[in-house]
């Protein structure tokens, strides 16, 4: 039964040829055959964000896909935020400014989710952003961190205390 | 919490769905996935074929006038939110499909889909049933519509044959004042109770649920101006449906958010998107 399929799947801008069983959920194969570590899986059922990934722009549950419907498709992970692998994102930075995480299971779905709202809207209100973090579950920090976080990277450049 | 193995293929014209569907009687269409993967994550879906029309681009358009709209199978939920045309002449769709599920979900998932999983807390059945929608299907042997009042038989279960998929939701626009209002634990997740409520004018309305019943029904109500009558009217209405179950709380639920629906529906503008219920 185990028949599988080559794709090629373009993840942070690379190209990787993977083989495939159909079966395959896009989460497992970012983590288990391409070593992509920084999506995480909680749920398998789409409830709790923390394998959120971007396609094309817009965050989708990695979870919920599988692999073989990939192709084509321009996937973004936690890894690929950041162009320099040495920096931080603004908003990355504000995650750690504010202590937006503690163990940190949901970051990277609340990073991409993060990202893409403030694409689509670089000043998102406050109610806003937790209606777009309400598909990402966070057990430690109660949201608020998280949210003073984005806000922060939404009223503006961070201002650098010495 | 991993799906058993199936055959995958990838469809380009919905002829390739109804001849691969028809030639396997366990298949199965994905479309968005996001109720369909999930079901199979936990094993209790294991079809031996996937088709896949994600591809299908041509039943991704929207086309929408004052009058009409006609909605293909594989538009987006987070499309129905934010396409303009939709937001101007047909805002009820636009608000109903903000509340389901999460962004991500609703990034992906689709109109076509809700309606064949026929979830009887999802909003698209109601939604359709109540704007008494027509529901574009091709088999094998062609193509038939049936109105969406046709389409739901109960808890998960539709009148489309194995065979058959969707292809586009036609709706005319009803020219009457028209409310939605939904209530659940959290943000996205399935509803207790919804309503979408009609008013016709002169008292007379329809209420149409979900959540509350296997399946949705447009049920005409009479719509006093006082509330407390129209409470009375909501409830008798409820009577009228196969409940879930006897829950009282769900009753009251049931009642509130047809209210609130009624509230809804007379709202305008900016307050017509972001309406949460109020003081109901």
């Amino acid at each position: 039964m185990a028949t599988k399929t080559s794709v090629r799947l373009t993840i942070n801008h690379e190209s990787y040829d993977v083989e495939v069983e159909p079966r395959w959920l896009l989460s497992d194969v970012i983590r288990h055959q391409l070593g992509l570590t920084g999506t995480h899986v909680g749920c398998e059922q789409g409830v709790c964000g923390a394998c959120t990934i971007l396609v094309d722009g817009k965050p989708e549950r990695s979870c919920l896909m599988f692999a073989v419907q990939a192709e084509g498709l321009d996937i973004i992970t936690v890894e690929g935020l950041s162009p320099d692998v040495k920096r931080l994102t603004p908003l990355q930075e504000s995650f750690r400014d504010h202590h937006a995480l503690q163990c940190g299971y949901c970051t990277s779905g609340m990073l991409l989710t993060a990202t893409a709202l403030l694409e689509k809207d670089p000043h998102p209100s406050e109610t806003t952003i937790r209606e777009a973090l309400s598909g990402n579950v966070c057990r430690c920090t109660g949201y608020q961190f998280i949210v003073d976080a984005i806000l922060a990277v939404a009223n503006g450049p961070k201002e650098v205390q010495e | 919490m991993k799906p058993g193995a199936f055959e995958y293929r990838k469809a380009t014209s919905v002829k390739d769905v109804v001849t691969w569907l028809h030639g396997d009687s366990t298949s199965k269409i994905l479309a968005g996935g996001q109720s369909l993967v999930p079901v199979m994550n936990f094993r209790l879906a294991h079809p031996s074929l996937l088709v896949d029309i994600n591809e299908i681009t041509s039943l991704r358009q929207i086309t929408c006038d004052a009058d009409h709209i006609t909605i293909g199978a594989m538009v987006h939920h987070q499309e129905m939110v934010e396409n303009r045309e939709v937001r101007q002449y047909f805002p009820l769709l636009s608000v109903a499909a903000r509340h389901i599920g999460h962004w991500a979900v609703r990034n992906r998932g689709t109109v076509g889909g809700s309606l064949a999983h026929a979830d009887p807390a999802s909003e698209w059945p109601a939604v359709m049933v109540a704007l008494q929608a027509q529901i574009g299907v091709e088999g094998i042997d062609g193509s038939r519509v049936i109105s969406a009042a046709d389409l739901f038989l109960g808890y998960y279960t539709t009148e489309l044959a194995a065979d058959e998929m969707m292809t586009t939701i036609h709706i005319s626009h009803p020219n009457h004042p028209l409310g939605f209002a939904e209530v659940a634990r959290r943000p996205g997740d399935f509803a207790l109770a919804g309503a979408i409520v009609e008013d016709f004018g002169d008292a007379h309305g329809s209420v149409t649920w979900f959540g509350v019943a296997g399946k949705p029904e447009r049920v005409k109500v009479s719509l006093p101006k006082e509330a407390a009558l129209r409470a009375q009217s909501f409830q008798t209405a409820l009577q009228t449906l196969t409940q879930l179950d006897e829950d009282r709380h769900r009753q009251q639920l049931a009642i509130t958010v047809a209210e609130r629906a009624f509230q809804h529906s007379h709202l305008n503008g900016q307050e017509y998107f972001t309406f949460e219920g109020g003081q109901v």
